[in-house]
């Protein structure tokens, strides 16, 4: 399978990108990774007359902490966030989930980026962004702006991302110390986008929860934040009744669909159970 | 569409082309440099027949473009025997023990299994198992896979091998 005929562009700085995605207009795309868009290439699903090659841009590569907030840059792989100790130790969710997206190879080049902007229902990282309460940094031809990952996505593949912007940073407040967090997955097999995944990041008071948020992946054409579920546990001890009516308030938002995962009625209730899953071992790790 | 200069590394050695922007550095390997141990297998990222070791890093070559690698530092299969010629630690787990049937995936495994204990000299047996699931095998089951790079990891650490009791 080879892909239709494109024109290779690599520009080394974000104002360059921006440029180029402006004067070529919709006919061009900016390369991450590659995971998503050459696939659909190569598949003749996507057949874009330019490509804007973001890897010689260094500056958007990288984890720094700016204050309370971690800052990974777009073009920061899945293994780079493995390999990070920022990570591990701010926000170690993330090690989590990365470790569940895909394969090693696609891993070292799977952006976080890439993962967040695509706006692919399947796609891990949204979810936790939404729960983690970060921001996306957009740059395009009227400027800087950003944009919370709650505010983002729109529908399945359509995002805030307008004509000419790229996504160069995600930022979020570092969790708590003492946190706990978990990020259940339900997958058919390793490589697998979710039939059901749900994350969770609380806090614990004199075992009770203090604090919770809950985000939901693949159970909607966008990804969820749980506001009910998580409003359901807060002040608990997690006793079995009070994960029962987070469990159906998580279901009761999600709206996924048939597919070769399952039947809709099957995927909501595994969500509902990865919802508890997530819950019980974030607690269990909270300090 | 106009091709473009690619220089790289391969195996050690400079190699230079000319390439379209949609040749995958797949076909650039196998066609232009004819080093055709590096399989193409599913040609949609899942079966890593495809993988090579670019900057450290294993990747499925049928997933990125030749233009990308301009001016990186490649290892295919066809650079993983020693510098005298004789099989590594890694190729003689293999034969030693019998870690392909048809052979078809046994370039990729052997490249991943590379970066793998580059990475991990010591990897458990679920470590290897996770290391290699961009990598699929249809004949072995993976049992025979996951004892030769245990083998190769034995003979790289300068132990004995000890093959697990089943």
């Amino acid at each position: 399978m080879i892909p239709g005929s494109f024109n290779y562009h690599r520009p080394a700085s974000v104002a360059d990108a921006v440029k180029l995605l402006v004067n070529l207009g919709e006919d061009a795309r900016p390369l991450a990774g590659g995971h998503s868009l050459v696939p659909m290439m190569k598949l003749r699903l996507a057949t874009p007359a330019h490509l804007i090659d973001l890897h010689g841009i260094t500056a958007l590569k990288g984890i720094s902490r700016d204050g309370g907030n971690v800052v990974i840059g777009a073009m920061t792989t899945q293994h780079d966030l493995l390999a990070s100790e920022e990570i591990a130790r701010s926000a170690p969710i993330l090690h989590e989930t990365a470790l569940l997206i895909a394969d090693p190879q696609v891993r070292y080049r799977g952006t976080i980026g890439g993962n967040v902007a695509n706006g692919d229902p399947g796609n891990d990282m949204p979810a936790l962004m939404m729960t983690l309460g970060a921001t996306y940094r957009l740059e395009g031809p009227g400027g800087v702006r950003d944009v919370a990952a709650a505010d983002f996505y729109q529908g399945a593949y359509f995002t805030a991302l307008e004509p000419g912007e790229i996504l160069t940073s995600v930022s979020f407040p570092a969790p708590a110390t003492g946190h706990g967090c978990a990020y259940e997955k339900l997958k058919r097999k390793v490589g697998d986008y979710a039939t059901a995944a749900a994350a969770v990041v609380l806090t614990m008071a004199s075992g009770k929860v203090a604090t919770c948020s809950i985000g939901l992946t693949n159970v909607h054409e966008t990804p969820l934040l749980a506001t009910d579920a998580a409003k359901a546990v807060i002040g608990t001890s997690l006793d079995a009744a009070s994960l029962k009516k987070a469990a159906a308030a998580a279901s009761a938002i999600m709206a996924p669909a048939a597919d070769a995962r399952g039947p809709v009625e099957y995927r909501k209730h595994v969500g509902g159970i990865m919802v508890t899953r997530a819950l019980q071992r974030a607690a269990s790790v909270a300090k | 569409m106009a091709k473009t200069h690619v220089t790289m590394k391969v195996n050690g050695a400079e190699v230079e082309g000319l390439v379209e922007p949609r040749t995958l550095l797949v076909h650039f390997i196998r066609e232009n440099l004819q080093l055709t141990g590096t399989h193409i297998g599913c040609e949609t990222t899942h079966c890593g027949a495809c993988t090579i070791d670019i900057d450290g890093m294993s990747v499925k070559s049928c997933t990125m473009f030749a233009v990308q690698a301009d001016g990186s530092d490649i290892i295919t299969v066809e650079g993983m025997a020693n510098a005298d010629g004789t099989l590594s630690a890694l190729q003689e787990g293999f034969r030693m023990m019998h870690g392909l049937q048809c052979g078809f995936c046994t370039p990729g495994m052997i490249v991943r299994a590379h970066r793998l204990l580059k990475e991990n000299p010591s990897p458990s047996e679920p470590e290897i198992r996770m290391g290699i699931s961009g990598n699929i095998c249809r004949c072995t089951g993976y049992q025979n896979i996951v004892k030769a790079i245990q083998y190769a990891a034995a003979k790289i650490n300068g132990v004995e091998f000890q093959e697990a009791a089943e």
